[in-house]
């Protein structure tokens, strides 16, 4: 192995299906783990990761937004496959983000072996969600009166997610994938100091059916990509997992200049299996009345 | 419009409800006044005629309230469902034996057609009583977990357009989920709120479990960022919805919000003509218009505008404006002299825009706050009357020409809130149905409510559902 | 036979053909039966009180027809009748005059004869009646009979087998024929039989082609079927007047018949013709109750408007 030159992986952003660099030029370094500090910089150098802008963060937005139509409109049952697609090419890339998770999380390869397992789980257990969400928070109301009554939820729309700081990956998978299993298209902001496992997680989205603009994976400084996002009139919700307590309330406040769901950071054992929170926290509920009336003219009395 | 067939007064009777000439705020079980002694007056929009004087609650008020509400809830949550049910049965009995009282009572302080108090209000309201009643013991199986517990102290803000109705859709589902409200009514409709509170008493309603605060917004600033309150809903407009969400921004308070909207009221040309034009009449006159999910923008195909303008203007000129109480008024007063005057502003500006303004032949009553029915043409996405929300009997008409279009007109707004589709074709009804971005869709009729139906916004009209199973959520930690 | 009637030259060719007549009456705007019912209803509430009421009363009394049809009608049945529509109550000459009596076609010339020189009109029902079930000529024959003893209207019945079979052309004509028949001495009411027709769609496509055939009123029913006149097809049939006065210019009375008994009942009708078809139909030349045991009630909340006190059945006449 040692007399052969590696071939190192430049790490690019993934925007609206495909790879850019930062609109902005700019990269900043990303290291292995090295203490509970974390401190970036003193680990070993493991790439250069792209320093998103708040352009990179514009144009993720118009993709998003261009590709919510399609995705919202596609079946459930095709969105679960393409969701089982995206377990299923991880699978066999199971190797590599052993490693990047290794090296991000300062974990061993088994202990990071069990959180790569976890996340490919994760993906299969939203991709069979798609397809059942609806029928467990919809459904049918007894009104009173001669009206068909329906709820169903539907997708938010635009959804911001600020993954997790410390589970650069099963933290990361546990909140995309309900955004989009449902039919969102979001917006991922990765760990700040361990962004490699998602944007290497980009490359596999991309092989795996799921359409361009579904996901879009920005590194750099979460409070710097986040805060326009917050404030951007065409998002629709974000998710603030990986935004501390200070930079969530800004963010938080932001995001009501157009009303955006918020999902505030809370504490969550990403090993644990999910319940539908993350799901219903980004899915409107729509209700259709029609009216029903008799069959015939003779319903009506006086 | 003079007809050999006058219809002669039927006033209600007024005799039926007793205002006192002054009420105070309703805290820990008591009325007791405000604690600068400030008070203000309610009156009726239609005559202008003061009902009562009533104790405006402060900021040292909300803190007594919270308190009083923070104190019960330890009680109230451990109640078994099973007996917080039935306080609510009680409730949901008493509004039904006092209906009459509290419909016309709602019709002097509000200004809306006793018709509606009486047809549509009040019945309501019981039936959001009763709904919720039959919740509070069967929280388990709601599909929230085994065992979902309650937030706790619940602040809650409610508009003027509805008073006793929104008070309903706020206090049944906090109530049945085992929190504690406090709750301030709009400060030009705040009696029913304090009858509400003699209900309460009337059921025995344990003390401090319902609080009510008669107040200006200071009040609900208050209320909102009082630092003991666990669940703040409100609904009203959709700047003050902003700022609320903003106030609670870091906190860990639940929020939900229902706020405004501009709903399109979609007209395909194969429509049940006659109930279309119905439809738009309920969708924009119901309660003078001054309904967040009223259908404010009237779009109609093309190969159809001329024949159904027509159908409509002719169905306005029947509409009866007067006499709020008399049983036979379609229209009632516009609920207070700023929202006329906001109503008026607005309807200028279109008219400056270059849209054709046309209202029926309406005498229009000398004393009290009274707006016209009015229908404005040639109005264009780009006019201000047909993007901002009017809250008055003022409907835009736009025309579309294909189903894409409509759509597309249609969520073109910053709101999310209702929108209406008429057509005799099932499938359109459903694509575009799938369509718009909007949380409640009428089809081939307009604004129906009911308690088990979901009822909540989009986008800016706000987030949420209140009604049904949906409207539990909001109340409970999940 | 004729195939044109005068109102359909306004609405161009759609009685030129089976076809053209199918379309035009398959394109004419569905009804969503829950808001037609509604606004009915609604319409309902309608709280008409003191002044009001002593003109709707009035003015619904002027509008029946007073209806005898049964198997048993004899002469003397019908004159009684027939003194009972020109002096409901005998109490008070003040009381208007029933619009008609209505009769089978054997006894319009008794009927002539009881209400002679009081301006009260007679009609007659005929085709058939009330199934409706028979030849033409015999239909015809049926109409000659009654317009020769003297009938001022004629009151026929569809059709209904034709036109649920969607031989819309062959109702057509017969009605033309009619029409025809009853020439210029007599006006025709065409009876739908709303119930059997069963759909409010049905119900408007019978309006339409009932007036384009040239019908003077259209009416609701014959009394002999389980559903008659409701304010829901009486307001649809409403609706169907007011647009097609709107389109061609000619106006056509509407006749709501069955089940209308009580003044409660009928003043809601006449809030649905106020506030639907409007004021120039409040007039017995343009609406009619067809009714027997409605009048009575009326001339009871007549009594009590003058009086104050409630009147009782011993208080008007039985006929």
């Amino acid at each position: 192995m040692s007399d052969r030159l590696n071939v190192l992986k430049t790490y690019k952003l993934y925007v609206g299906g495909k790879f850019p660099r930062s609109e902005s030029g700019r990269v900043y370094e990303v290291t292995t783990a090295t203490s509970a500090a974390g401190a970036a910089g003193k680990g070993k150098w493991l790439a250069n990761a792209p320093l998103a802008s708040r352009k990179d963060a514009r144009d993720a937005v118009v993709a998003a937004r261009k590709a919510f139509g399609p995705w919202s409109g596609a079946t459930a049952y095709n969105r679960g496959q393409i969701l089982y697609r995206v377990a299923e090419m991880l699978e066999g890339r199971k190797e590599q983000f052993v490693r990047e998770v290794a090296e991000a999380e300062g974990l061993s390869k088994s202990k990071a072996a069990v959180q790569v397992d976890a996340a490919i789980d994760r993906w299969v257990w939203y991709a069979g969600w798609t397809d059942k969400i609806a029928q467990v928070v919809g459904g049918g109301n007894p009104v009173a009166g001669p009206f068909f009554n329906l709820s169903t939820p539907e997708p938010t729309g635009v959804v911001v997610v600020l993954a997790p700081q410390e589970s650069s990956f099963l933290g990361l998978v546990s909140v995309v994938a309900p955004v989009i299993a449902t039919g969102n298209t979001a917006i991922v902001v990765t760990s700040e100091k361990s962004p490699l496992p998602a944007l290497s997680l980009g490359e596999v989205l991309a092989t795996s059916d799921l359409p361009g603009g579904v996901v879009n994976v920005l590194s750099g400084r979460t409070a710097e990509i986040a805060t326009p996002l917050a404030a951007h009139q065409d998002v629709n919700a974000i998710d603030l997992a990986g935004a501390d307590d200070v930079l969530a309330k800004e963010l938080e406040i932001a995001a009501a200049d157009n009303l955006k769901r918020v999902l505030r950071p809370q504490p969550v054992d990403y090993a644990e299996t999910p319940g539908i929170e993350r799901m219903t926290a980004f899915l409107e509920t729509k209700t259709v009345w029609h009216p029903t009336g008799s069959l015939g003219a003779s319903g009506s009395s006086y | 419009m003079a007809s050999v067939f006058e219809y002669a007064p039927a006033p209600e009777s007024r005799s039926v409800v007793d205002i006192a000439p002054s009420y105070g705020l309703f805290i820990d079980g008591e009325f007791t006044e405000a604690a600068d002694g400030k008070v203000f007056k309610s009156i009726s929009p239609s005559t202008e005629e003061v009902l009562s004087e009533v104790a405006q609650a402060g900021a040292e008020d909300v803190d007594r309230a919270v308190k009083a509400a923070r104190k019960a809830f330890e009680k109230w949550s451990a109640l078994p469902g099973s007996e917080r049910a039935k306080y609510l049965f009680r409730i949901a009995r008493i509004i039904q034996e006092r209906s009459r009282e509290l419909a016309v009572l709602e019709t002097l302080d509000n200004g809306k057609p006793i018709k509606e108090t009486r047809d549509t209000d009040l019945p309501l309201v019981a039936a959001h009583f009763f709904y919720y009643a039959g919740w509070a013991d069967k929280l388990d199986h709601a599909g929230f977990g085994a065992n979902p517990r309650p937030l706790g102290v619940a602040g809650q803000v409610i508009p003027w357009n509805f008073p006793l109705l929104m008070l309903a859709w706020k206090i049944a589902p906090a109530l049945a989920t085992g929190n504690t409200v406090v709750l301030k009514p709009a400060e030009t409709t705040p009696l029913s709120a304090l009858f509400f509170a003699d209900i309460c008493r009337q059921a025995g309603l344990p003390k401090g479990v319902v609080n009510i605060l008669p107040g200006y917004g200071d009040a609900g600033a208050a209320l909102v960022a009082h630092e003991d309150v666990n669940k703040v809903a409100f609904t009203g407009s959709t700047a003050v919805g902003k700022e609320i969400a903003r106030t609670i921004a870091g906190t860990r308070k639940k929020l939900t919000l229902e706020l405004g909207g501009k709903g399109a009221n979609i007209v395909f040309d194969d429509a049940p003509i006659d109930q279309a034009v119905e439809g738009i009449v309920t969708g924009i006159f119901f309660n003078q218009g001054q309904v967040c999910c009223a259908g404010s923008r009237l779009l109609v195909q093309e190969s159809i505008q001329d024949e159904l303008l027509e159908s409509l203007k002719r169905r306005l000129s029947t509409l009866r404006l007067g006499d709020p109480l008399d049983k036979n008024t379609d229209i009632g007063a516009i609920n207070s002299a700023e929202q006329l005057a906001r109503i008026t502003a607005l309807t200028e500006q279109g008219e400056a825009e270059g849209a054709e303004r046309w209202s029926p032949a309406c005498e229009l009553p000398s004393s009290g706050y009274w707006f016209a029915p009015t229908l404005f043409t040639n109005v264009t996405q780009a006019h201000t009357i047909a993007r901002d929300e009017i809250f008055g009997p003022v409907l835009s008409v736009l025309s579309f020409r294909t189903p894409d279009e409509a759509v597309a007109k249609a969520n073109n707004s910053q709101y999310g809130l209702s929108a209406g589709i008429w057509t005799e074709k099932g499938s359109r009804i459903l694509a575009v149905a799938n369509k718009l971005r909007a949380g409640v869709v009428w089809s081939n009729t307009f604004n129906k409510f009911d308690p088990t139906s979901p009822f909540g916004g989009y986008k800016e009209s706000g987030f949420g559902r209140e009604g049904g199973r949906h409207g539990l959520e909001a109340y409970l930690d999940v | 036979m004729p195939t044109t009637a005068p109102a359909a030259h306004a609405l161009g060719d759609v009685t030129a053909s089976d076809s053209t007549l199918r379309r035009f009456l398959h394109g004419l705007p569905g009804v969503d039966t829950v808001g037609l019912e509604a606004r009915a209803a609604s319409l309902g509430t309608r709280s008409i009180k003191t002044t009001a009421k002593a003109y709707a009363i009035d003015l619904a009394i002027s509008m029946v027809d007073l209806t005898t049809l049964e198997g048993a009608d004899t002469p003397g049945k019908v004159r009684a009748l027939g003194a009972k529509a020109v002096h409901p109550d005998p109490t008070d000459r003040t009381t208007p005059t029933a619009a008609a009596v209505c009769v089978y076609p054997d006894m319009v010339a008794t009927a002539k004869e009881a209400v002679a020189g009081s301006g009260v009109k007679v009609a007659s029902v005929a085709t058939a009646f009330p199934a409706g079930r028979a030849a033409l000529d015999v239909k015809l024959a049926d109409v000659r009979d009654a317009v020769a003893a003297g009938a001022d209207e004629v009151d026929m019945v569809i059709d209904r087998g034709a036109f649920l079979a969607g031989n819309y052309m062959k109702v057509y004509d017969e009605i033309v024929a009619v029409k025809e028949t009853c020439g210029t001495s007599a006006r025709l009411k065409v009876i739908f039989e709303t119930g059997e027709l069963s759909t409010y769609d049905n119900i408007r496509r019978a309006s339409w082609l009932g007036m384009l055939a040239g019908a003077d009123f259209i009416k609701t029913s014959t009394g002999k079927v389980a559903v008659n006149a409701t304010p829901a097809n009486t307001l649809l049939m409403l609706e169907a007047v007011r647009d097609f006065r709107a389109q061609t210019g000619v106006q056509v009375g509407v006749k709501p018949a069955g089940g209308i008994r009580t003044s409660k009942d009928a003043i809601k009708f006449l809030v649905l013709v106020n506030e639907t078809a409007g004021e120039d139909w409040l007039d017995n030349h343009w609406f009619r109750f067809g009714a027997s045991s409605l009048l009575n009630d009326l001339l009871m909340q007549r009594q009590k408007l003058a009086t104050g006190r409630y009147s009782g059945p011993d208080y008007v006449t039985v006929d």
